[in-house]
């Protein structure tokens, strides 16, 4: 039974892939290069994945990692959106995210840690 | 040419990025899976970055995208390490099939 889950869970994902990657939704298509859409479609099933271990983790550090790859992801998307559209001020904003996540992670692992923060 | 060379770069930095998040779903621990996904960053984001750097050139996003590369790769190792301390800290198990946990060890030895 166990099994069969994983077989059905495995069969979605890649009628996903190959939906979004085949047949786009026609508002995308006006983009410059039709692969890098397809790069879109599969950094955020990436975080699709991330969401599903925020929310069924079973320990606040399970959360706390899926967080930190969010953030990186994102500055991922970041970089995949400057490509196209030509405007440089996509990577600031890579950049800005980047610093905020990794300050955040560091204050959340603090607090996992059980101290206060003047240590 | 140089535009068939970052499109390869993006593309290894996509997969990387896949499979990390997939294992961040399917292992079973949470050190095996930081240890799954702190591969998205310095092979996943990097690569894309890297890529944007060879598609723009010397530009000014270009210089960004190197400049986003450096702290990447100096920030996200401390941040993992800083998850996997806290983690251990708070008393999260090791999976059953673990083998080994120095890092008890050494908490034994000094106390």
């Amino acid at each position: 039974m166990r099994r069969f889950r994983w077989v059905i869970g495995l069969l979605m994902i890649v009628a996903l892939i190959l939906g979004l990657i085949f047949y786009p939704p026609a508002s995308l298509l006006e983009w410059q290069s039709i692969s890098l859409m397809r790069f879109f479609f599969i950094l955020s099933l990436c975080s699709i994945f991330c969401l599903y271990r925020i929310l069924r983790g079973p320990t606040p550090a399970d959360r706390i990692v899926a967080i930190d790859i969010l953030g990186i992801l994102v500055v991922g998307f970041c970089a995949v959106l400057g490509i196209p559209t030509g405007r440089p001020w996509y990577i600031d904003i890579g950049i800005a995210w980047a610093l905020q996540s990794f300050i955040g992670t560091i204050a959340l692992a603090k607090y996992l840690e059980g101290k206060g923060f003047e240590e | 040419m140089v535009e068939i060379i970052s499109y390869i770069f993006i593309v290894v930095g996509l997969l990387f990025d896949l499979f990390g998040c997939l294992g961040l779903v399917r292992l079973p621990d949470v050190y095996n899976r930081l240890q799954a996904s702190t591969k998205c960053v310095t092979l996943g984001t990097c690569s894309i970055l890297f890529g944007l750097f060879l598609f723009r050139g010397f530009t000014a996003s270009g210089i960004k995208a190197l400049l986003c590369i450096v702290f990447l790769i100096l920030t996200a190792p401390v941040s993992a390490h800083a998850i996997a301390r806290g983690a251990h800290i708070s008393g999260v198990k090791l999976w059953d099939k673990s083998v080994c946990d120095r890092y008890e060890e050494d908490k034994e030895a000094k106390s």
